[in-house]
């Protein structure tokens, strides 16, 4: 073992530092990099992670249950755009959520960026972004994968810069309630929580049928309207396949900013509790 | 102790600090004031529970006081903490090392956070690891190293950006022998270089080894603080009788303890709450020569029903300071 020697900790006093002109946005950057860095590394994994089960589902409920004759051959329609919002929100809730319960509780990883310079706060919203980042990719893998399985996927001409708004507002609704879970659940639950959430909200999320035609099922329908990945589907309906039964568009869209408002206000209290003492 | 600082500012400056947590019937830190000037290395000495790692979980900006001021740096650390945690560093009890990262780009990408060049970065973290000695395995991951090369780790990171002030919290916890040696000429190389160094400790020798002044901190409250030496001063002329008793069932500690400090030369018998010690431990301070007095006390716990089995003779230390102040040990 070598003895430290010559550590210059001390700081030179003349010339201003570079680090004084940082602000904290280029911390914020800094850290959303080291992110990007460590998914990048295991992109592949990633993908395998977040494709599997909506690659499933396109599988066995659009093309299996089509060929069969169980369902009918428009269903595509109605499912691709659904799966579509499943992806965006269930990966930007789940790259959020469980990072945050084992980062607060087990590794006490997050500590090093709660104590970097930049605003507590501004760390939530970092994860919020990065993990939306994650369910925007994921999002996007399904029109390649929807071409190769089905064959054409359905698609409506000018629909581009609404499905995209509508996807990243998606991924931003998914991963602010990651933020609320992962702030709120205390980390012995967590495992039992994602029971008791992730379930409901994948069948209650209006991904697999369209809302309105719930309408002779009273009460799931209004069960559906409250799960915000509701509007998230049917906007995104809406917009590729406007000839579906669909919620208006712009109730979609306010409905889903409204949602991520509230979510993200609701997570950043439970983030600023659990990370200032 | 380096002096009042004059025209700088304080590397630390704590006053009337208080912090109660929700729900808590008592305050964890109950008005506690103090002043480090920079180049000090200052050691926060009490048991766990005492506020030590709330004072420096407020300092670091990670605990919101509920009353009363504290500054890093000349920073306040609840009004500016953005710019508090530009010049404080920080070595928490527990790894938080990023385990998805190598032991280099861990140094790299907290240097990163903190806005230091890109080329200065890597120079910083090659020179670190070096010096700590890390350099064979800069590509490891921080899961495969022992607790002591974490800890340095910790300590090489928490250096990257160049901090003014450095908290090291409970850093020797967990350490070997060699490892905690290695830590301590590390603390006394930073403090050469003229970096101040707050260290929390329930460790007597650390504290005294390693602090140019010592807060002795029990209930939130400060209850001394000067040298090491100058502490244990105030206690001269005495000696120290520490014994270990294995009680018979029908033994009564306090008629004991009071039975003991009826001999002639005793001052004050203390008895210690130490779980590491089996049966019962009691500190007798004596003036004047304390080996004399062996015989006798050994006859007098007999009398009163216990077995003296282990006996040491030694001046005050800071542990006898400790607990004539608050009556307990530190384990």
């Amino acid at each position: 073992m070598t003895v430290p020697t010559d550590l210059e900790t001390g700081s030179p006093p003349a010339v201003a530092r570079p680090e004084a002109r940082w602000g904290p946005w280029q911390t914020g950057a800094a850290i959303l990099r080291r992110d990007l860095y460590v998914t990048g590394r295991e992109f592949p994994l990633f993908l395998a992670q977040v494709i599997l089960q909506p690659l499933f589902l396109l599988f066995v409920f659009g093309k299996v249950l089509t060929q069969l004759g169980y369902a009918r051959p428009g269903y595509t329609a109605v499912l691709f755009p659904g799966l579509v919002a499943l992806a965006a929100v269930l990966t930007g809730l789940q790259s959020t959520a469980l990072p945050l319960v084992i980062e607060f509780s087990y590794s006490n990883e997050i500590e090093d960026r709660l104590l970097a310079p930049l605003p507590t706060g501004a760390v939530a919203i970092e994860k919020v972004v990065f993990s939306a980042m994650r369910g925007v990719v994921a999002a996007g893998v399904m029109f390649p994968i929807g071409v190769w399985l089905l064959g054409s996927i359905p698609w409506s001409s000018g629909a581009a810069a609404g499905v995209v708004v509508m996807t990243v507002l998606g991924a931003l609704i998914g991963a602010a309630m990651g933020l609320v879970l992962g702030t709120y659940v205390a980390p012995n639950r967590i495992n039992v929580t994602f029971a008791l959430v992730l379930t409901p909200l994948l069948f209650t999320g209006s991904s697999q049928y369209p809302w309105p035609s719930l309408a002779h099922i009273r009460w799931f329908q209004v069960v559906c309207a409250c799960n915000p990945m509701t509007y998230v589907s049917e906007g995104l309906r809406g917009l590729m396949s406007p000839g579906v039964p669909h919620i208006h568009l712009w109730i979609c869209f306010v409905v889903a900013g409204a949602s991520l408002v509230a979510l993200c206000v609701i997570g950043m209290v439970g983030f600023l509790r659990r990370a200032v003492g | 102790m380096r002096g009042d600082p004059g025209e700088r500012e304080w590397a630390v400056e704590v006053d009337r600090l208080v912090k109660r947590y929700p729900k808590a019937p008592v305050d964890s830190v109950a008005g506690i004031t103090f002043r480090v000037p920079p180049g000090e290395v200052f050691g926060f000495l009490g048991p766990n529970g005492a506020g030590k790692t709330t004072t420096i979980g407020v300092l670091t900006t990670r605990i919101k006081p509920t009353g009363g001021r504290a500054n890093v740096a000349g920073v306040d650390v609840a009004g500016d903490p953005v710019g508090a945690r530009r010049l404080l560093g920080v070595v928490p009890q527990q790894n938080n090392l990023d385990r998805s990262l190598s032991v280099r780009q861990n140094l790299l990408f907290h240097a990163s956070y903190h806005g230091v060049p890109g080329p200065e970065r890597k120079r910083r973290a090659d020179k670190l690891l070096e010096q700590f000695g890390l350099a064979d395995r800069p590509n490891g991951r921080p899961d495969d190293f022992s607790g002591g090369q974490i800890q340095r780790m910790m300590i090489a990171r928490s250096l990257m950006h160049e901090p003014r002030v450095l908290f090291l919290d409970e850093p020797s916890t967990g350490l070997d022998p060699a490892a905690r040696l290695f830590l301590w000429e590390c603390v006394a190389r930073l403090r050469e270089e003229g970096t101040t160094v707050v260290i929390t400790t329930h460790d007597m020798d650390e504290a005294a080894t390693l602090s140019d002044r010592v807060a002795i901190i029990d209930h939130g409250t400060l209850l001394a603080l000067d040298a090491p030496s100058t502490l244990v001063r105030g206690m001269a002329g005495e000696r120290v009788l520490d014994c270990t008793v294995e009680p018979s069932p029908r033994a009564d500690g306090a008629a004991m303890c009071a039975a003991l400090g009826q001999l002639e030369p005793v001052d004050r018998v203390e008895p210690v709450e130490d779980p590491e010690t089996p049966g019962w431990r009691f500190r007798i301070s004596v003036q004047g020569e304390a080996a004399p007095l062996i015989g006798e006390v050994a006859t007098v716990i007999s009398t009163a029903g216990g077995r003296l089995t282990d006996v040491r003779l030694g001046e005050p230390t800071l542990e006898d300071l400790f607990i004539q102040l608050t009556g307990r040990s530190l384990r």
